[in-house]
Formats: structure tokens, C-alpha cells, sequence
């Protein structure tokens, strides 16, 4: 493979947007109970997917139970009503059917693949599973293990482990600054009533979005969307105040016995209801979102060869904007390599894009749109993200053409606004060379 | 257990085979000799456009193992044609993606963008089959990019260290136990007649596979081959030099220890026939074998060692047959608790010689036909994951009709069969068995 970053950061961007000739075939359907969801209806496979997605995630976990709404998710599966987990993954398993649970910084989803012909007896194992769930002392000590060794194996991780500190240093005090998973000791110490208490909080009504795509009548779906939900708690939405984000640029260096340091770095971004985004967006994409072709790659893997991977995104979290970026580099480039990025962040926050820079931009962004709707997944995921995102409906025959309305003026405002090469936090996880002095930097700063 | 027994009803009424929606799939061969596929979907207007050629790792000379894989990497830089460095550039401009992968069986090329720009890339795919320029500037920047993605994937990370070994353990001779991005000594000394010498000898018509999939006719991009790839001569193709594997008389035994080992693990493989390779349906019953042995927590792996014993953390099986000359057959888990590796393996021993002594049932066997067919189905959704598919079963060998017929193989599958591909396959003197360890003082073993 040529490009990891590319991945990477394909499922770090802003919401994904439709081919515009699809426009028009995203409906907004409301059951007789009043459940809503974004719908598209496509009958060229036998399949439906569904996606469900509540505001909240990790940052519903209490102070010191850090974990629980992770572990919660990871507990739905394993038995519900009058199923144990075996019945219970039986069950899907005779459907051909999956479903999964996952919990994020800001969410709890979940994701459903039924073939069309099952969607019924699919959806109906989903509502006894987010209805009913057992939560049983079995399951719960053997999922809490499987959590306490991925955590472990995250601290062998040189990537896990940089992204791990950025975030607990640039948050200090908020639920941004813990991973979902929680960490080795507050996973340890969670009962069975915190896990039912953060199950409690993760489920509401008022914060659910709903995706469907697939081989479905509009009917038929308000239908089930009923049985499914209709009988979730109401709950409340969520107080969306923005939480403190460091201020300060600073250097941690954690030493780990490896050939290639992990380095995570960034500073404070923008939400993404800010009027600037498209054109931080557009910014980025040449900065460093563009895989192969971005401004990061050119310097410091094309013309140097000191990494595999480099970029930089916008990271906007409900509560706090980052703009991030990485690099993987053996330890005796790590400092050359952050001295070119510090140097083409402050070259775009000085003198922005070229024309052609900002054309090139425009044509892959507004051209690769509709590679974001070549599967019924990716569409699903589309729904669930804009409804999150607050998006209009017709976002996908909007998004291009506020793509297209970025000047060169408002990407220099804008890469001046948002790009601070002082304030960059980096942290570096490895055998770094010549960088013993930022250690001893980092004591007054860090936390 | 009254929810149980209204899902299984349920479930029996479907467990006649689910409605299957065929893809529209073509072919066509143009004169030179270069094979096309095209797949129909028209959901989006959008193609996904590549060309794999029959040659990877396995087929590197000795001395130069991941001179594939630079290989690739230096086919980004430009052609006669093409500036230095805007290949990708040219591809994003036009509001496409582009990357590449090199397999131990293959080299792939790959563009995805909106399907007026079909003919845009192909000029550009066909230009780089002959015409590539590497610079001797790129040699040292590119080989120093492709050491740090080795870094990434292998060496900051025991498990892929680790697993590096297995594999040069799994395989006495063939060049499938060299791995794909090649030794760190190796990959330091390549150079850009290593990389045009390769090129030169297997980038052509005649050893290419095009594939098209996306929301295009047939008759159109046989049109768009014939005028780009159809005017590039074939060349004489060098006879397959691949090393044979000699019988495996003697189990062998890995034990690697690390510091940065978090958590320990139990590996254990068998060579075993490949797709290609094998007679009958041996490679569908190993794969229907691996879905009853841990396709879900249901089946055999998990339930016993994660569930009814508690010895393991997590526990399954895997077949891995889309391969010209052999395929593997492993087993894998992590011990939890105070389970030990030994205690593991005797666990994994038990299950493996219970399978050879009483096979398959009927039901398991059932499940594992019926998860394959919806996996197909769901396949279906992801256009790109569709073109691998294709592009990769013909790379190595497999015929269209071997592909279509794939459904009709699996099903005629019996438990006589899987039971006689497990005994076939899973003997001890075949097999590697690996442990990745804490250094002795940690381990709970040592």
C-alpha cells in the first residue's frame, strides 16, 4: 500500500456528501410515532443497513468511571431478554445479519446489515438487545478482560500512546482528556450498577438519528421504526458548551525501546458549524489531508523520504475544534521531520494557497464527492453524520458549491486565524535524537 | 426461551438460500493478450479502474526481496510523458483517488473517479505500463519511505516482528515465507536497475489483468482498452521461476520473546492447497471449515476457549486460499488469566484431534454455508472491494467460470468433504507452532 495516511484520514474528514444527481432520493421519513429518519431507498441489492446514532458517548462516563459507556457498548451483544449471548448471536447468526455497537468520544452507534428479506426479525432482536440487556457478572468480567488488554496492548503502541497523552494533556480536566475505553484502573474498578447507570444515560430519544439505505418500502420502514424504538426513554439533549482546550505550544517525549517514533501534534481547531469550515476544510486538503498530493507529503516524504506517512485535519469534536496532524519517522529524523512541518504550517498561515493550489483543491473536492456514495454503507454513514452534524437535507446539493465559493482570500483569513506553529503540542512517543532539551521543556508545561 | 424459539422459526423459514442478486460481470481479451473484466453497477456515477500484473514478491529474484513492492512505489514518480511527481496530482485534479498494493502474487494499480474520466486514466495506467521514469534522485528517497512503512507495519511492533518469523518458518523453500515489503538488509541495497530490470520483464499486456467496475457498458470500455492498452505490443514473458515446497517432515516450534509484548499469543499453521491448486473442493471445504471453527462466537473456537473454559481472551481460525501455489490454514489465540501457552496449545491440540477423529455436523456445516452466501451478497455493496475480488482470482489463476460457479462448489460441499480436507491438511508434521512471549522474568509461563 501506498498511502496509509489516506485512510487515515478519510475517516477523520468533515461529514461525507452525495453525488448531486442523488439529491433528491434522500427522504425524510416520520413514523405514526413520531421517530424520524433519513432514507434512501435502493433495491439493486437484497440488503438494508441501518444506522442509529445518540449524541453523548464517552463523555456521558462519570468522573472516575471512566470506561463504563464503553464497556456498556461492548456488553449489549452479549445476551438480552430471555437470550444469552449464545442465543443471542445465534439468533443474528440464523438471520445472517450483524450488529454492532460502538462508543466514540461524542456517541454511541450502532450499525445493522440485514438482507431484506430479515430486516423484521433483525430489527426485532435489536430492539430486545437495547431494551433488555442482561448486563450479567459473566459477560461483564469477560468483556472488562478483553477491554483491559486492548488498554494494555495500547501501551505498547507507540501511535495509541501519543494520541493517548495529546489528548490528556491538551484537555486536562474535561471527558476529551480520557480514551473511551477508560483507563487500566477506572475499567478495574466499574460495577455492574455503573455500567447500568452509563446504559441509562447512553439511550435516549431525543438525542437518536437514524440512517437507513436500502431494499425497503418507505412503509414498511416507518413501521418498524416504531416497534424498534418507540419505546426507548425520551431523554433530554445534550449542553453542547464548548469545553477549555490548551492554549500552549509545548513538547512531550515519552521513551519507548522502538526504530520509529509516533508523533501526534495540533493545537485548537474550529467546530464544524463554524462559517469557516469549508474554507479550513479546503486549506487543509493542501496542507496536509490530501494523501499523495498534499504539502506535507511533497517535503517531507517525497522530496526527503523521512516518513511513509504525514498529514494533518480537522478534528471537530461537539464540544471543542482541534486541527491535528502526525507523523511516523525513525528516531533519528523525528527532529528534521517536525521542523519541516512547523515550517509549512507557518508558510500556509503566512501566505496561503496559490490559484493553482486552491483550483487543484477545488476539482478533487468537488470531483471526488461522489466517490463518497458508491455503497450503501457509505451512504448509511452519510445520513447518521450529517443529521449529527446539524446539515440540512440538501447539504449534498449545497456542499459543492460552498466548495467552489472558497477565494483565496478567505483561505489566508482563515489558515492565519487557525494555523499557530508556536502553539503546536507535539508529542513524541520513541528514541527521538536531539530532542533531550524539549523533555526537560515539557515538565513546566505539562497537564 | 420463548424469543429464541420465534427467532429460529423464523430462521428456518429463511434458511432456504437468500435471494441472490447476481453482478452483472463481462469479459473480453484484447489482442495482445491482456485480459478484461468489467462489473456493472450503476448506483453512482462513478468507476473504479485497475490493472494487476502476475508478478510479487514471490517472483523477486534472490538478493532482492521487496524490489516488487519498491517497484511500485517508483511507479508513481512519472513517465515520458507524465512531469515528475503529478501522476497523483493529475488523478486528485480531476477529482479521483489513486493508490496501489503488492501481494506475494500480484502488483495493483488502482484509480476510483467519476466515470467521464475513465479514458483520462487508462491513457494514464497504459503510459506507465511501458514508460515509466524513475530518476536516479527518486532512488534514495523513495527506498529511505518504503524502510519507514516497514517500520509502521513490521518492526516498531513485536506481533508483526513475530509474525514475520511464522511465515519464514511456515514456508521451507517457496518464496511465500519471504515477506511482501522485504528483509530491512535486503530493501537497503535496492537500486534502480533492480527495480527497471523487474519492470522491464513482467509489466506488460500479456501478464496484465484490467478490471473496470462501476457505472459503465462493456462495449465502452472495450473500446477505451482496445484504443489505450490494445496498441501496446506484448513481450516475451520470462518462464515462472518460482521455488517449489519439498514435503514437511518435522513439526517446527517458534518461541519469541519481546519486552513490548502486552499480551501473549499462540500461532499455529499448516500449509494447505490453494484456490488454484487444489483438487476437487478442498480449498471450499477449508474455508467452510474455518467458518464452523470461529466464524462468530457460535462456533467451536470461540465457544470452547473463550466461553465454556475461559482459557482464552480470544481464539479463531482462518484459511487462506486466494493464492497461486498454496494456501495457509492457522489457528490462533491469546491466553487469559493465568492460562498458560502450554495449556493453550493443549486446549487447541484437543479441539484439532477431535475434529479429525468425528468431522463436521450437518447444522454446523448448514451455518457455514449460509454465512458464505450472505457474505457474498453483502460483498456486493462495495464496488471496490468487488474489483478485488475479481482482480485478484484471476491474477493467480482462477477462471471466470470458476468464480461464478463458486456458489455451486460451495453448496455441493458435504461433511464427508471437510472432514477428509481437515485430515488432508492438519497433520503434525506440517505444521509451525509459534508463541509470542513476555521476556522470562514477566512471563506467567516462564
Amino acid at each position: 500500500m501506498r498511502t496509509l495516511a489516506l485512510a487515515l484520514a478519510a475517516s477523520l474528514v468533515m461529514a461525507p456528501a452525495i453525488a448531486q444527481d442523488d439529491a433528491s432520493r434522500i427522504k425524510e421519513v416520520t413514523s405514526p410515532g413520531g421517530i424520524t429518519a433519513w432514507f434512501v431507498q435502493e433495491a439493486s441489492i437484497p440488503i438494508v443497513t441501518v444506522q442509529i446514532a445518540f449524541d453523548g458517548g464517552a463523555r456521558l462516563d462519570e468522573k472516575g468511571k471512566e470506561g463504563a459507556v464503553n464497556l456498556a457498548t461492548g456488553l449489549i451483544e452479549e445476551g438480552a431478554g430471555d437470550m444469552d449471548n449464545q442465543d443471542f448471536a445465534a439468533a443474528l447468526d440464523d438471520l445472517s445479519s450483524s450488529i454492532g455497537f460502538s462508543a466514540s468520544r461524542d456517541g454511541f452507534s450502532v450499525s445493522v446489515s440485514s438482507l431484506s428479506e430479515n430486516i423484521d426479525a433483525t430489527m426485532d432482536l435489536l430492539h430486545v438487545a437495547m431494551t433488555e440487556p442482561l448486563f450479567t457478572d459473566e459477560a461483564i468480567e469477560r468483556v472488562r478482560e478483553q477491554v483491559l488488554s486492548n488498554l494494555r496492548s495500547q501501551e505498547n503502541d507507540p501511535r495509541a500512546l501519543a494520541g493517548q497523552r495529546w489528548f490528556a494533556d491538551v484537555f486536562g480536566d474535561s471527558s476529551y482528556a480520557t480514551p473511551v475505553s477508560g483507563t487500566t484502573e477506572s475499567v478495574t474498578a466499574l460495577t455492574r450498577d455503573d455500567i447500568l447507570a452509563a446504559y441509562g444515560r447512553m439511550v435516549a430519544k431525543a438525542r437518536m438519528k437514524i440512517g437507513v439505505v436500502g431494499d425497503i418500502e418507505a412503509d414498511a420502514l416507518t413501521a418498524l421504526l416504531d416497534t424498534t424504538f418507540g419505546d426507548l426513554p425520551e431523554g433530554e439533549t445534550l449542553d453542547k458548551t464548548p469545553v477549555a482546550v490548551r492554549e500552549t505550544g509545548g513538547l512531550v517525549v515519552i521513551e519507548e525501546d522502538v526504530p520509529q517514533s509516533a508523533v501526534v501534534l495540533g493545537h485548537k481547531g474550529i467546530l464544524r458549524d463554524d462559517p469557516d469550515y469549508i474554507p479550513a476544510y479546503v486549506m487543509n486538503y493542501v496542507l496536509g489531508g490530501g494523501g499523495l498530493t498534499s504539502r506535507l507529503t511533497d517535503e517531507v516524504r517525497e522530496k526527503k523520504g523521512l516518513a511513509y506517512s504525514v498529514y494533518s485535519y480537522l478534528n471537530p469534536l461537539d464540544r471543542a475544534g482541534l486541527y491535528m496532524g502526525g507523523v511516523a519517522t525513525a528516531n533519528e529524523r523525528v527532529a528534521k521531520s517536525l521542523e519541516l512541518i512547523r515550517q509549512e504550517w507557518a508558510r500556509m498561515a503566512e501566505g496561503g494557497l496559490t490559484q493553482e493550489e486552491l483550483d487543484a483543491a477545488k476539482t478533487y473536492l468537488t470531483g471526488s464527492f461522489a466517490l463518497r456514495f458508491d455503497s450503501n454503507a457509505k451512504i448509511t454513514n452519510f445520513l447518521v453524520g450529517a443529521q449529527s452534524a446539524g446539515l440540512p437535507i440538501d447539504y449534498i446539493d449545497t456542499r459543492n458549491g460552498l466548495v467552489d465559493a472558497v477565494t483565496l482570500d478567505d483561505v489566508s483569513r482563515v489558515a492565519k486565524r487557525l494555523l499557530k506553529p508556536d502553539d503546536l503540542f507535539v508529542v513524541v512517543v520513541g528514541k527521538p535524537e536531539g530532542m533531550e532539551s524539549a523533555e526537560s521543556l515539557m515538565e513546566g508545561i505539562g497537564g | 426461551m420463548k424469543r429464541l424459539a420465534s427467532t429460529l422459526l423464523a430462521a428456518f423459514a429463511a434458511m432456504t438460500a437468500p435471494a441472490l442478486a447476481e453482478p452483472v460481470v463481462s469479459d473480453f481479451t484484447l489482442e495482445n493478450g491482456m485480459r478484461a473484466v468489467v462489473i456493472e453497477d450503476h448506483r453512482a456515477p462513478v468507476v473504479t479502474h485497475m490493472v494487476w500484473y502476475r508478478v510479487g514478491s514471490a517472483d523477486e529474484p534472490p538478493g532482492k526481496t521487496g524490489i516488487a513492492h519498491y517497484l511500485e512505489h517508483l511507479m508513481f514518480k512519472g513517465t515520458d510523458k507524465i512531469a515528475h511527481g503529478q501522476f497523483s496530482k493529475i488523478i486528485a485534479a480531476n477529482g479521483g483517488q489513486d493508490n496501489a498494493f503488492t501481494s506475494r502474487d500480484y502488483t495493483a494499480y488502482f484509480q476510483r473517479i467519476a466515470k467521464d474520466r475513465l479514458s483520462l486514466v487508462m491513457s494514464m495506467e497504459a503510459d506507465r505500463m511501458r514508460n515509466v521514469n524513475i530518476r536516479q534522485e527518486d532512488i534514495v528517497a523513495e527506498r529511505d519511505v518504503v524502510i519507514e512503512e516497514r517500520n509502521s507495519r513490521t518492526d516498531n511492533s513485536p506481533g508483526g516482528r513475530f509474525r514475520e518469523q511464522y511465515m519464514a518458518a511456515l514456508y521451507l523453500n517457496h518464496a511465500y515465507g519471504i515477506p511482501v515489503i522485504g528483509w530491512r538488509e535486503e530493501i537497503e541495497s535496492l537500486d534502480r536497475d533492480d527495480a527497471l530490470e523487474m519492470y522491464e520483464r513482467f509489466y506488460a499486456p500479456n501478464n496484465a489483468i484490467l478490471i473496470v467496475a462501476g457505472d459503465v457498458s462493456p462495449d465502452e470500455v472495450k473500446a477505451l482498452a482496445e484504443e489505450h492498452y490494445g496498441v501496446i505490443e506484448p513481450v516475451d514473458l520470462p518462464e515462472s521461476v518460482r521455488a517449489t515446497e519439498p514435503p514437511h517432515l518435522a513439526a517446527r516450534r517458534l518461541e519469541m520473546r519481546d519486552p513490548r509484548v502486552s499480551q501473549e499469543r499462540i500461532w499455529r499453521g499448516y500449509i494447505a492447497p490453494s484456490y488454484v491448486t487444489d483438487e476437487g473442493n478442498m480449498a471450499e471445504s477449508l474455508s467452510l471449515l474455518s467458518d464452523i471453527l470461529s466464524g462468530g462466537t457460535t462456533r467451536r473456537l470461540p465457544k470452547m476457549l473463550t466461553l465454556d473454559t475461559d482459557l482464552a481472551l480470544y481464539a479463531g481460525a482462518y484459511y487462506s486460499g486466494m493464492a497461486r501455489d498454496m494456501g495457509e490454514f492457522a489457528f490462533y489465540a491469546a491466553p487469559k488469566g493465568d492460562t498458560t501457552l502450554p495449556e493453550l496449545e493443549g486446549a487447541l491440540d484437543w479441539m484439532i484431534a477431535d475434529l479429525l477423529e468425528n468431522g463436521v455436523t450437518e447444522e454446523e456445516l448448514a451455518r457455514a454455508k449460509k454465512s458464505a452466501i450472505a457474505a457474498e451478497i453483502y460483498a456486493q455493496d462495495s464496488q471496490s472491494s468487488m474489483a478485488r475480488q475479481y482482480g485478484a482470482a484471476l491474477t493467480i489463476g482462477l477462471e471466470l467460470d470458476e468464480i461464478e460457479n463458486w456458489r455451486e462448489t460451495l453448496e455441493a460441499v458435504t461433511v464427508e468433504d471437510v472432514l477428509a480436507a481437515a485430515r488432508a491438511v492438519l497433520l503434525p508434521e506440517r505444521s509451525v507452532t509459534g508463541y509470542l512471549m513476555k521476556p522470562k522474568s514477566e512471563g506467567a509461563d516462564g
